[in-house]
Order: structure tokens, then C-alpha cells, then sequence
């Protein structure tokens, strides 16, 4: 049987894990690969790196980082950050990223989401969507969750499926940094109108809360940062009372 | 010497760092000789058939893949290759397994992305490895089943994690990516 995936996320500025709250205001975390060695070591089933700044002069950095992340990481992961390009795409994956994400890029130029997929195929193109309930509608958000767009959550979720995005990480920016739980209402809308994995982030400050949006959605990933960073919630206690909740994990 | 096969397909990097982890040697290349004279030979891949299939017959790497005598492990899309003809760009495949290679059908997710375990294993590959461990798969493409399937997976429907004949082995999963369980595979390959 197919498991839900529990994935942690490492938001890394100057090739350094760092993690906001609610976007703005942000902590150190730790080293990148100590901490992703631990996550292996937790079975955590995928990381996220994502490059928070990503300007030109962090890029060779961030590849750097993503080559030696790759020699010593045995488990999938996904970089983004900044990707605007597919030659920036297909580095990093040259680099030893199995999936590449891309946020407001793809909201400028859609197109970046197929020519991605040409190349690396599906399964390596991820579209990363911040939303953000306002005004009795979920929109998406773009540059980090800095602009708001004219694009309503669950079409753009469609929109990028057809263009060939192989998975939707969907951060909600009400939740995120909240510890209140999942957005499990844009979460499942999402997840049921398309045929793409979706990855549930934002939110997440109990072991209850990684069972809710598995149970009430059809997401097969749910993500978190700071609680596992900070131990807040251990990786192995979560999948053993997943486990004993009958949600299929690893 | 490990070869890995140098073609227009993304996640060679991968494969190499997790057979250095092992402690062997790898080379990663297109050279005929070099191919040829290697203990066992890696045939990865991450990408689209029908442009991977034009790139080896173009460089006339069909020919030596099937030419090869010892020991050779396909994965994802390197499996896919190895079977007779793909759905995925109505590819032509080297056809040393007799299996075609189709698209998942839309009654669920698809690509198949995520950890999954399976309803049968065998064979040399798969020592010390039981049908609950879980690897990781990432396709929208599956290997159909056959009497070279050596490991069943079901996802929509059940297909082939992994095949065998003669000389050449190919697995579904990316064992790369897989932890400890994918390491050990590995090394069970090495050491065939």
C-alpha cells in the first residue's frame, strides 16, 4: 500500500537553515546536512529545501549545497527557491535534486511549469502554491507571499496539473507559523480537483493535526518545519500513532 | 569498476553517490570499452522514453546495452527501457524483457509518488528484504507482469517492481533514494 508521506522542510538562507513565522521575523535553525541527517534517521520520507533569499549571487551557493546534500542524503528531495529558469531547473537536478519547485516564476510564465516537465519529467516539477483566505476566496499568493494575484487557489492548482506539474506543495499563509492545523478546507478542494499528489503545509503544531489532513483529505504529503526542528513533534512518535490511527505510514 | 551508463537522463548522480556510500568504485560514461570490460554496469535514468530511447540508438548504446554480458541493473525509467515498447512517446524499447511498458490508468494519483511495499518477491536481488518493506517509486508509467517479474507491486493495478532474466536485473523504485532498504539492494546487486 501506498504510505502518506511525512515531510520536513528547511528553509535555508545563505546556506543556513532558518524558518519564519508567518513569513516575516526569522530564527537559526541549524546546519542544513546535520539536520538533514537526523530527519533520515527519524524517517522522515522527503525533505524540502527551500532558498528563502535566492538571489543570483546565492545560486552557486545553493547548488553547492545541493550537491552535498545529495552525496550524503539517502532519501528524495526537493530544492526551490528563485527558480525562474529550466537551465536553473536542470542544474539543480544535475546537482542531485530528484524534484525542483516553482512558485512565482511559474504565476509570471506559465509555460515554466511544461518546459520543466519536457525535460526533467513530471515527477521532477513541483508548483509550489502560497494562499491566503481573504474576502470569502483562497488566493494565491506570489514573491513569497509578499503580492497578492488574481488567481483563485484551486484554479491555478488545475491550470498547473494540465501544464504538467507532477505534484502541488499548497502552503496555507493563514496557518503557517499558527500551530492551529492544516487548512484542511482549501487542502482537500485542492486535493480532489486534481490527479496529482498534493503536499498539505502550513499549520501543523500536533501529532492530531498530521492525522486530520490525512483522514479528512485527499493530500498524500503533509509537511512541517519548525515543530521538528525544534523537536516540538518527533518523526518517529508521529508515525507510530499515525500508525495506530490506521493511516498507512512508513 | 561499476559503469554507469552516461545518457540524456537526469538522477545519474544519485545512483553513483549511493554506490560510493557502498565502497565501490563507479565511472560514469558512454564508452563502449569501458562498458564492456566493467564488473557489473548501472542503467538509471529519470526522464522521458521516447527522447532517451533516440539518444542511445542514435550513439548506438542499444546495440552495446544488449551485447552486455554481466551483471545489469536497470532502474525507473532504465527498466522501462529494457522492456519491448513504451506508452510514453510511443517509445521502441531494447526488448530484453518481454513486457510492454503502459500508462497508469486516472483512477487515481498519478505519478505513483511515495513509499510503497509489495505483494511478491524473489530472487538474489531481494535477500534479506521482506514484502513489507517500503521503497520509493515516483512514475506514471508501469512495467506490465510476466514470468521475468520478480517483484509485484499494486498501484491501480499490480505490476512489475522488478524484473529478471539471464544476466540483466531492473527495478521500479529508485533503491538510490530508498535508505536502508535501498542500499541493501544495491549491495545485494554488487555482490551478484
Amino acid at each position: 500500500m501506498l504510505k502518506k508521506r511525512v515531510i520536513a522542510c528547511m528553509d535555508i538562507q545563505n546556506g543556513e537553515v532558518v524558518k519564519g513565522i508567518n513569513f516575516v521575523d526569522i530564527q537559526r535553525a541549524g546546519d542544513p546536512i546535520a539536520l538533514a541527517k537526523r530527519y533520515v534517521d527519524e524517517a522522515a520520507d522527503e525533505l524540502v529545501f527551500l532558498d528563502i533569499t535566492a538571489t543570483v549571487e546565492n545560486r552557486k551557493t545553493l547548488i553547492g549545497l545541493v550537491s552535498e546534500i545529495a552525496s550524503q542524503i539517502n532519501i528524495p528531495f526537493t530544492v526551490g527557491g528563485g527558480i525562474s529558469t529550466q537551465e536553473q531547473a536542470i542544474d539543480l537536478v544535475r546537482a542531485g535534486a530528484d524534484k525542483v519547485s516553482v512558485n512565482s516564476a511559474a504565476i509570471k510564465h506559465p509555460e515554466l511549469v511544461s518546459e520543466i516537465a519536457e525535460v526533467l519529467g513530471s515527477q521532477c516539477a513541483v508548483v509550489a502554491i502560497d494562499t491566503k483566505y481573504e474576502d470569502d476566496e483562497w488566493w494565491v499568493y506570489s514573491a513569497g507571499g509578499r503580492i497578492k494575484t488574481a488567481l483563485k487557489t484551486v484554479e491555478w492548482a488545475k491550470q498547473v496539473a494540465n501544464l504538467g506539474a507532477g505534484e502541488i506543495l499548497l502552503t496555507s499563509m493563514n496557518n503557517d507559523g499558527t500551530k492551529a492545523g492544516f487548512a484542511l478546507d482549501i487542502t482537500a478542494e485542492v486535493a480532489s480537483a486534481v490527479n496529482i499528489p498534493v503536499i498539505a503545509s502550513g499549520g501543523a503544531g500536533n501529532i492530531e493535526h498530521f492525522a486530520d489532513v490525512f483522514t479528512k483529505t485527499k493530500a498524500t504529503g503533509a509537511l512541517a518545519a519548525s515543530i521538528f526542528h525544534y523537536g516540538e513533534i518527533s518523526i518517529p512518535q508521529l508515525k507510530q500513532e499515525l500508525r495506530n490511527k490506521n493511516i498507512s505510514v512508513r | 569498476m561499476i559503469a554507469i551508463l552516461k545518457y540524456n537522463a537526469g538522477n545519474v548522480q544519485s545512483v553513483g553517490n549511493a554506490i560510493q556510500r557502498l565502497g565501490y568504485d563507479t565511472v560514469v560514461t558512454d564508452n563502449v570499452e569501458v562498458l564492456k570490460s566493467a564488473d557489473k554496469v548501472i542503467f538509471p535514468g529519470v526522464g522521458e522514453a521516447s527522447s532517451a530511447m533516440a539518444y542511445l540508438v542514435e550513439r548506438g548504446l542499444d546495440k552495446v546495452i544488449r551485447d552486455l554480458t554481466q551483471p545489469v541493473l536497470g532502474i525507473c525509467l532504465g527498466m522501462q527501457l529494457l522492456c519491448t515498447s513504451s506508452e510514453e512517446g510511443n517509445a521502441e524499447g531494447l526488448g530484453i524483457f518481454d513486457n510492454e511498458v503502459k500508462l497508469f490508468p486516472s483512477d487515481d494519483i498519478v505519478p505513483h509518488m511515495g513509499w510503497n511495499d509489495f505483494s511478491k518477491l524473489e530472487g538474489a536481488l531481494f535477500k534479506e528484504i521482506k514484502v513489507t518493506d517500503d521503497f520509493y517509486f515516483v512514475h506514471s508509467y508501469y512495467a506490465t507482469l510476466n514470468e521475468s517479474t520478480i517483484a509485484i507491486n499494486n498501484y491501480i493495478v499490480p505490476f512489475s517492481a522488478a524484473l529478471q532474466k539471464g544476466n540483466f536485473y531492473a527495478v521500479q523504485f529508485h533503491p538510490e533514494k530508498s535508505g536502508r532498504v535501498g542500499e541493501l539492494l544495491l549491495k545485494n546487486f554488487l555482490e551478484l
